[in-house]
C-alpha cells in the first residue's frame, strides 16, 4: 500500500477513536447499561427527551426601582427638614410606568437653589427638574435606572441558584433568557412536580423585624379609631397572618400597627435553621451577623417591655414582649409544618429576592411521555438508517459499502462532538441529525453519481474517480457552507427548539464534509491501488 | 443496479404545469389562511394551557368534559388522539383567555381537580402524586421501622414507586398491587391508608403566557429571515444575485405550500415544526444548488447552447441523484411519521411534505425563475447574464492525485 494513503488510514482511524471518546468517555462498567451510563453522562438530553420542567419567569424590577425610590423619599424629608426647606407635598404620581418619579410640590422659589443642592448631594441616582408652579421632579438617571434593574435580574438569578442548589436538583440551567426583558430561563431536568419549586423560588423571603405599636386589630378601621382617626406618620398597618397561640382564632383578620423604620432585616441574617420552639412546634432559628447582633442588641435594650414583630414578606408572623436584650439569635415561628420550617430557612439562608417575581411560562414533561419520545425517536431512525444502508449497498454495490461507512462515522463524529461540547440533544436536535443523514447520503449519492457518469462517458476508473470527486466537491462545499451560513444565524438569533435544532446540524454538517469527501475517497484509493490496471470498478 | 441512465425530458416545458400545481396548492394554503382555519398556531405561539393526560382505559371523551364543565371550563377542547395504538391518551387545551398572567398555572389545577371528581374522599391520588410527597409520607408513617437512615431509604423507595409507574406502566398505575412486585408489601399496604390509584396521570404539561407566546412568534420569524437573508448572501457571492433571488424564492414557495397544509389540515404549528419547517428549508436549498451548480458548469462546456436546453440538460443529468436522495430521506422521514409516536406527529408531516415539496420545487421552480429572468433581460435587448466562473477555466483543481 502506498505510504500517503496509510497515513491517511491512521489519521481517519485516530478520528474515530477520539470521537468515540467523546461519545463514550472510558465506561465504569463495561456492560449495556454501563455503556449507557457513559453516553447519557457525556451526552446530556434535553427536557422534552428526559423530563423535567421548563420555567419563563420574569423579575418585576419596579418593585426594586419602588424600594429606591421611597428610601431617596424617606431620605429627601428627612435632608429638608434638616435644612428648613418647606414644601407642601411629596408623591410618587405614576408607580406602574415611572416608579422611579418623585413630585415635590411647594418648595419657595427662594430655596429652589437649596434643594437642587440636596438632591444633588444626597441623591446622586437622581435629577431635579423644576416644573410648573414651584414643583420639582426628581427621577432615577437613566444610566443608574437600567443599571439597578439589571443588578435587580442578576441578584434575582443569584437567589434562585442558591435556593435551587439547596433543593438537590442535579444539573439545573439559570439564565437570564434573552429573548424578553428581565426574564430568567429555569430548566430542572427530573423534577416532574413544579408546585414546591416554584413556592419556593417565588417567596421574597423578605425578613424584617420591627417595633409593633399596637395591635391585633380586627380590622384597619378599629385600629384607626384606635388612634383617634390618625396613623402616627412613623408607623405602617399591616396584616397579620393568625398565627401561634391564637390558633382559635383563625380565620379572623388581624392587623398591627408596625413602625416603619426596622431594627434588622434580613441582610443582617448569619444562618437560619429549623427547630422546635418552647412548645414543640417547628420553628425557625436565626443567627444574626456580628453587626446585626450588635443593632439588634442595642434596639432591645433601649425597647425592653415594648412589642417586636416578625415581619416575612409584609406580613406579619409573630408579636413577642421584649423581655430581655436579646443579642444574636430569635426565633421565628407561626403555624408551620416541618416542611414549610425548611423551606423558610432555606429561603432565608439564600437571602431575599430583590423584587418580585412573575411566571410567563410553564412547560413539565412527564419522564414517562420523554421516555416515549426517546424510544420511538430512536426506533424511527434505526429504521430509516438502516433502510438507506441497505439501499446504498444494493444499489452500489462495493462503492456502498464506502457509503455506509462514510455515514456511520458521521453520526460518530457528530454525536462526539456533541459529547465533547456539552451540548445537549433534543428532539428538534433529532431533526437536525436527520437532514444530516439526508446531506450525507446525498453527498455519496453526488460523488458516485458523478463516476458513473464519467464512466460512461468511457474513463478509466481511476480517472472517474478523480472526476467525480473534483466535479462533486464544488457541489457538496456549496450545499454544506449554505446551510452552515444560515444554521450559524439560526444558533445566534434562536433560543430553545431552534437553537437545538442548528447545534447539531453544524456540527453533524462540519462532519459530513470530513467523511463524505475524504474518508469515502481514502477507501476508493484504496481500493483502486489494489485493484489491476483496467479492471472494472464496483458501483 | 441503476434507476435512470440517461433521461431527456423537457421539464421547462412542462413549467406551465408545474406552475398551475403550485398555484392550486399555494393559493389553497393562503385562502384557508385567510379564510378557514387561519394559521393554526400551537400553544407555543398563541399562549394557553395544554395537559396531556393518560388513561388506564380508553378515555371517555364526553364523560370528561362533563367533569370540566362542572368544573367551570366550558371552552376546553378535549381531545382524544392515537387511538390507533390504543394508547388511551387524551390531550386538553384551554384558550389563552383561561391561562391568567397572575397565576399561571391556575387552568392546569382546574383541570386536575375536575378530573378528580371521582377521588376517594381523604385521599391522596398515587397516580399524581409526586416521589417527595411519597416519600415524606413513608418517612412520617415509618412502615418498615427503620432507624436512623429512613431518610434516604424512603425517599429511594418513593423514588422507584414513581420509576415503576412511570417507566414500566407508562405512566398510569392500574391497582396499588401492581407495586408488589416493586417495594415491600408492608410499604403498599401502607400506602393505600393514603392514597387511591385514579385512572388518570398527567403526562405532559404547556403553559404559555400570551407574552411569551408573542416574543416565540417574533422570533421564530426573525430567526428564518435572518437565515433565508444569510443563505441569499452567500448565494449571490458565489454564483450571480438571480440564483440567490431564485434560491430563496423556492424556499417561500415550499414554506407557504407547508404551511398552508397545516392550514387545510388544521393541524397546529408549535415551536418543533418549526424546526421541521427549518429542515425543509436546508433540505430544498440544498437541492436547488445542486441543480445551479450543474447549470453553472454546463454554461461553461456548452456556450452556444440556450439557457433554456443548458437547464433542462442539468435537471436531466442531475435526475437520477435528485430521485435517489430524496427518496433515501423521504425513507428516513417516513419512518420517523409511521414510528415516531404522537409527539413527533406534527414534526414529522412537516417534514413529509417538505421533502416532497422540496425536491420538486428545485426543478419547477428554481430552475424556471432563473430562465424566465434570462429571457425578460433578453427581451430588454440586454446581453444574456454571464456567468461568473470564480476558479477560472477548470472547477476547483482536485486536493490530491490519485495514486493507482
Amino acid at each position: 500500500m502506498n505510504k500517503n494513503l496509510t497515513w491517511k488510514l491512521v489519521v481517519i482511524v485516530g478520528i474515530l477513536l477520539i470521537f468515540l471518546f467523546g461519545i463514550f468517555g472510558i465506561p465504569k462498567v463495561w456492560s449495556g447499561s454501563g455503556i449507557l451510563a457513559a453516553i447519557t453522562d457525556r451526552i446530556h438530553l434535553g427536557l422534552d427527551l428526559r423530563g423535567g420542567t421548563h420555567l419563563i419567569l420574569q423579575v418585576q424590577v419596579n418593585d426594586a426601582v419602588s424600594v429606591d425610590s421611597d428610601n431617596a423619599i424617606a431620605r429627601l424629608k428627612e435632608d429638608m427638614r434638616t435644612h428648613k426647606i418647606s414644601y407642601a407635598d411629596i408623591t410618587k404620581p405614576d408607580t406602574v410606568s415611572h416608579p422611579d418619579m418623585i413630585v415635590v410640590k411647594g418648595v419657595p422659589p427662594e430655596q429652589s437653589s437649596d434643594f437642587k443642592s440636596i438632591v444633588a448631594d444626597r441623591l446622586p441616582d437622581y435629577d431635579a427638574s423644576s416644573g410648573v408652579e414651584n414643583s420639582w421632579t426628581v427621577s432615577m438617571k437613566a444610566q443608574n435606572l437600567a443599571d439597578l434593574k439589571n443588578r435587580a435580574v442578576e441578584q434575582a438569578i443569584e437567589t434562585i441558584r442558591n435556593r435551587i442548589d439547596q433543593l438537590g436538583v442535579s444539573e439545573p440551567v439559570i439564565q437570564e433568557h434573552g429573548l424578553g426583558q428581565y426574564q430568567i430561563l429555569v430548566q430542572l431536568p427530573g423534577v416532574d412536580d413544579p408546585a414546591r419549586v416554584k413556592e419556593i423560588m417565588q417567596s421574597t423571603a423578605m425578613l424584617e423585624i420591627k417595633q409593633s405599636l399596637g395591635g391585633p386589630y380586627s380590622s384597619e378601621q378599629a385600629a384607626l379609631q384606635d388612634k383617634g382617626g390618625v396613623l402616627p406618620p412613623d408607623a405602617v398597618l399591616m396584616q397579620g397572618k393568625s398565627i401561634g397561640s391564637r390558633r382559635d382564632q383563625e380565620g379572623g383578620e388581624q392587623w398591627y400597627l408596625i413602625s416603619r423604620a426596622s431594627a434588622v432585616t434580613g441582610r443582617d441574617l448569619r444562618t437560619a435553621e429549623p427547630t422546635n420552639d418552647e412548645n414543640g412546634q417547628p420553628a425557625v432559628r436565626f443567627i444574626l451577623t456580628g453587626e446585626g447582633g450588635r443593632k439588634f442588641y442595642s434596639f432591645t435594650s433601649a425597647h425592653v417591655a415594648d412589642s417586636l414583630a416578625v415581619i416575612l414578606d409584609n406580613k406579619v408572623q409573630e408579636v413577642a414582649v421584649i423581655k430581655d436584650a436579646i443579642r444574636d439569635t430569635g426565633i421565628i415561628n407561626g403555624r408551620f409544618t416541618q416542611q414549610e420550617v425548611q423551606d423558610l430557612a432555606m429561603t432565608l439562608r439564600s437571602g431575599a429576592l430583590p423584587a418580585g417575581i412573575k411566571y410567563l411560562e410553564e412547560r413539565t414533561v412527564g419522564p414517562s411521555l420523554g421516555a416515549d419520545s426517546i424510544r420511538s425517536g430512536v426506533r424511527a431512525a434505526v429504521f430509516g438508517m438502516l433502510a438507506v444502508l441497505i439501499f446504498m449497498l444494493i444499489y452500489y454495490h462495493w462503492a456502498g459499502v464506502n457509503a455506509d461507512i462514510a455515514l456511520i462515522l458521521n453520526l460518530v463524529i457528530l454525536l462526539g462532538f456533541m459529547g465533547y461540547f456539552g451540548a445537549v440533544l433534543t428532539l428538534p436536535g433529532i431533526a437536525g441529525v436527520i437532514l444530516t443523514v439526508g446531506m450525507g447520503v446525498d453527498s455519496n449519492v453526488l460523488i458516485f453519481e458523478r463516476i458513473r457518469e464519467e464512466l460512461r462517458n468511457g474513463k478509466t476508473p481511476p480517472s472517474a474517480v478523480e472526476q467525480g470527486f473534483s466535479h462533486a466537491w464544488i457541489t457538496i462545499v456549496d450545499t454544506h457552507v449554505t446551510t452552515i451560513v444560515s444554521a450559524m444565524i439560526l444558533f445566534i438569533f434562536g433560543t430553545g427548539p431552534v437553537k437545538g435544532f442548528a447545534t447539531t446540524l453544524v456540527f453533524g454538517l462540519a462532519a459530513n464534509l470530513f467523511t463524505a469527501v475524504f474518508v469515502s475517497r481514502v477507501i476508493f484509493d484504496w481500493v483502486l491501488s489494489r485493484k489491476e490496471r483496467g479492471e472494472a470498478l464496483s458501483i | 443496479m441503476e434507476f435512470f441512465k440517461s433521461t431527456n425530458i423537457d421539464f421547462l416545458g412542462k413549467k406551465w404545469y408545474f406552475l398551475t400545481f403550485s398555484l392550486i396548492f399555494s393559493v389553497a394554503g393562503v385562502l384557508s389562511m385567510a379564510f378557514w382555519h387561519g394559521v393554526p398556531l400551537g400553544v407555543d405561539f398563541r399562549g394557553g394551557t395544554l395537559v396531556y393526560v393518560k388513561y388506564s382505559h380508553t378515555p371517555d371523551v364526553s364523560a370528561i368534559h362533563g367533569d370540566l364543565d362542572r368544573a367551570g371550563l366550558r371552552n376546553a377542547r378535549v381531545q382524544a388522539y392515537d387511538q390507533a395504538h390504543n394508547s388511551n391518551e387524551v390531550l386538553i387545551a384551554l384558550d389563552i383567555q383561561e391561562t391568567s398572567e397572575q397565576a399561571l398555572d391556575r387552568g392546569k389545577t382546574q383541570i386536575i381537580q375536575a378530573l378528580e371528581s371521582h377521588a376517594v374522599p381523604g385521599k391522596q391520588d398515587l397516580n399524581n402524586a409526586s416521589s417527595l410527597t411519597i416519600a415524606n409520607y413513608l418517612l412520617e408513617r415509618d412502615p418498615l421501622h427503620l432507624g436512623t437512615d429512613a431518610g434516604p431509604r424512603y425517599t429511594a423507595i418513593a423514588q422507584s414507586v414513581v420509576d415503576d409507574r412511570d417507566k414500566a406502566k407508562g405512566g398510569v398505575l392500574g391497582s396499588l398491587d401492581e407495586l408488589k412486585s416493586v417495594v415491600d408489601p408492608a410499604v403498599v399496604a401502607s400506602l393505600g391508608d393514603n392514597f387511591f390509584v385514579s385512572d388518570f396521570g398527567i403526562r405532559n404539561v404547556e403553559i404559555v403566557g400570551p407574552q411569551v407566546g408573542q416574543q416565540l412568534r417574533k422570533q421564530a420569524i426573525l430567526a428564518t429571515l435572518y437565515s433565508l437573508g444569510g443563505m441569499l448572501v452567500y448565494l449571490a457571492l458565489r454564483f450571480e444575485w438571480i440564483y440567490g433571488v431564485a434560491a430563496v424564492l423556492t424556499v417561500f414557495h415550499d414554506t407557504l405550500i407547508t404551511v398552508g397544509a397545516f392550514s387545510l389540515l388544521n393541524w397546529e404549528i408549535s415551536l418543533t415544526v418549526i424546526a421541521a419547517i427549518l429542515t425543509l428549508i436546508g433540505y430544498s436549498n440544498n437541492d436547488t444548488i445542486v441543480v445551479f451548480d450543474r447549470i453553472r458548469e454546463n454554461i461553461k462546456l456548452l456556450r452556444r447552447d440556450r439557457l433554456a436546453d443548458i437547464v433542462n440538460k442539468s435537471i436531466n443529468q442531475t435526475l437520477s441523484r435528485t430521485i435517489l436522495t430524496a427518496g433515501l430521506t423521504f425513507l428516513t422521514v417516513l419512518a420517523l411519521f409511521l414510528f415516531g409516536g404522537e409527539v413527533l406527529r406534527g414534526f414529522s408531516l412537516a417534514l413529509v411534505i417538505g421533502i416532497l415539496i422540496g425536491t420538486y420545487s428545485s426543478i419547477a421552480i428554481a430552475a424556471p425563475i432563473l430562465v424566465a429572468y434570462q429571457e425578460w433581460r433578453g427581451e430588454r435587448g440586454k446581453k444574456p447574464i454571464a456567468m461568473p466562473l470564480r476558479s477560472g477555466n477548470s472547477p476547483t483543481p482536485p486536493k490530491e492525485k490519485v495514486k493507482v
